[in-house]
């Protein structure tokens, strides 16, 4: 607890906050959170990839920012603070998706803003970043950021690949529409889609787990 | 005492973090700006370019851009404007300044804009013989959950789609926002959009068009999903070929033929 119990840069137990919620604790297989914008964004790859970026870098920063000032913060206004400190650092990136990636901006439309409202970071720093040193809630920030877009990733590229017969835009199954043979399926291309694949990547998860312990 | 004073630092540390994230958020806003406005008016350029279908690969928008003639065009009467820098013309400003716009009556504003400026920036684009081939008119008109700006690119007759086209909307991705999609796009070249009466004749139907209809060429599916945007698009283009939009503009482009590209 105090700084003479200060852990190294590579503890096991910073090693514990970055790899856990990748696999073992991963915030949508586990924690089934921030399924919302699972749903939205999954469609294509490519916004996808905007958006585990957009969210892995809020998590980390309001990690590191609330761990850092954990002590300054009164207890009774705290999920005010939480939550100015996460809209804060949301908009800031999506200004600069709107700068730096304009067309994919189009598309995210609402729901880069929609992040201040993901369950998973508002959790992570109540329920990491209040009791931990910065270091190790940049790296909690770090995983549970990784470990969401791996999920989404996934499911991304399920859904565009059998959804459209592409991947990031690019022809992998030519699709009937212009030629090919691959008619796309439709239905991969609506949230609902989402809903399914992401239950039965939790069910593979909760299985694995199950057969392990 | 102890409740009062916990209370006064905890109204001290909210105002902190308040003055330093607004200043956070005022920098990165002020800072990305001109990069986010370069990218709204290559967007704009693009998109009067894809309408007008003269979008090519491999070159860029900088040098297409060049074949686009902006003008000014006054709308109630119909006539090109010759003052003003058709550039720096801002039709959302305008549009709120009363002076430079006029209110639209409930009746007249099917379109839902509630205010419409007084001038309009069109483009044209002439072919090699100097004669207008294309005309660019900008719309806009309320779908189900923003204002959706946008442009449509006519032939010469004033009459003949060659591309309808939106850069700027918050509609549902996926369901009204399909009206990006190539596809649909594709639907719209050669549709006629005004009757014999020369009114405004277009309409966005249900499920495939029938093209043997007598009035296939009046008519575009509407979106699978997306009712409501649908019905915006299809008012919004009955407003702008309309009286109140650039139903004057088209009228004398008709008429007075090549007299009127002075």
């Amino acid at each position: 607890m105090i700084s003479n119990a200060k852990p190294g840069w590579m503890s096991r137990q910073a090693r514990n906050a970055l790899l856990g919620p990748l696999f073992d604790r991963n915030p949508i297989t586990h924690y089934v959170l921030g399924i919302c914008i699972a749903l939205a964004v999954t469609a294509s790859l490519q916004t996808t990839l905007i958006m585990c970026m957009a969210v892995t870098a809020v998590l980390c920063g309001s990690n590191t920012i609330i761990s850092a000032m954990r002590h300054q913060i009164p207890s009774s206004v705290r999920i005010i603070v939480q939550i100015t400190v996460i809209a804060s650092l949301v908009i800031v990136v999506d200004q600069f998706i709107k700068a730096y990636a304009y067309d994919l901006s189009k598309s995210l439309s609402v729901f880069v803003g929609l992040i201040i409202t993901n369950c998973i970071i508002l959790g992570r720093v109540e329920a990491f970043a209040m009791k931990n040193p910065p270091w190790l809630s940049f790296l909690d920030g770090l995983g549970n950021g990784l470990g969401y877009s791996l999920v989404l990733i996934i499911v991304a590229t399920i859904r565009e690949l059998l959804g459209s017969g592409t991947l990031l835009g690019y022809t992998v199954l030519p699709s009937a529409y212009e030629g090919g043979w691959y008619v796309p399926n439709g239905m991969l291309l609506l949230p609902p889609s989402a809903f399914f694949i992401i239950g039965l990547l939790i069910w593979a998860a909760n299985s694995f787990r199950s057969g392990k312990g | 005492m102890q409740a009062d004073h916990s209370n006064r630092r905890a109204v001290g540390v909210v105002l902190v973090v308040c003055v330093v994230c607004a200043a956070l958020v005022t920098t990165a806003v002020v800072l990305l700006r001109p990069v986010q406005q370069a990218n709204q008016l290559l967007d704009r350029q693009t998109n009067v370019l894809a309408a007008a279908g003269l979008l090519q690969p491999g070159k860029s928008v900088e040098e297409l851009s060049r074949q686009l003639e902006p003008r000014l065009v006054d709308l109630a009467s119909g006539e090109f404007v010759e003052a003003g820098d058709p550039d720096h013309f801002d039709a959302r400003r305008a549009a709120r300044n009363p002076a430079q716009s006029i209110a639209l009556t409930p009746e007249q504003d099917i379109a839902q804009i509630k205010r419409r400026a007084n001038y309009a920036r069109i483009y044209l684009v002439r072919d090699a013989a100097g004669e207008i081939k294309t005309i660019v008119l900008p719309v806009h008109g309320y779908g189900l959950w923003s204002q959706l700006y946008g442009f449509l690119a006519l032939k010469r007759d004033g009459n003949t789609v060659v591309g309808l086209s939106f850069y700027e909307h918050a509609e549902t991705p996926g369901l009204g926002g399909k009206f990006d999609d190539p596809q649909w796009k594709e639907l719209w070249p050669g549709k006629q959009l005004y009757d014999e009466q020369w009114r405004p004749a277009i309409r966005l139907v249900k499920g495939p068009v029938n093209r043997w209809d007598a009035d296939a060429s009046h008519q575009v599916d509407a979106l699978s999903g997306a009712t409501l945007t649908t019905r915006g698009i299809e008012d919004l283009l009955r407003f702008w070929l309309g009286p109140d939009g650039f139903g004057p503009f088209l009228a004398k482009m008709r008429k007075e033929g090549d007299k009127h590209d002075l």
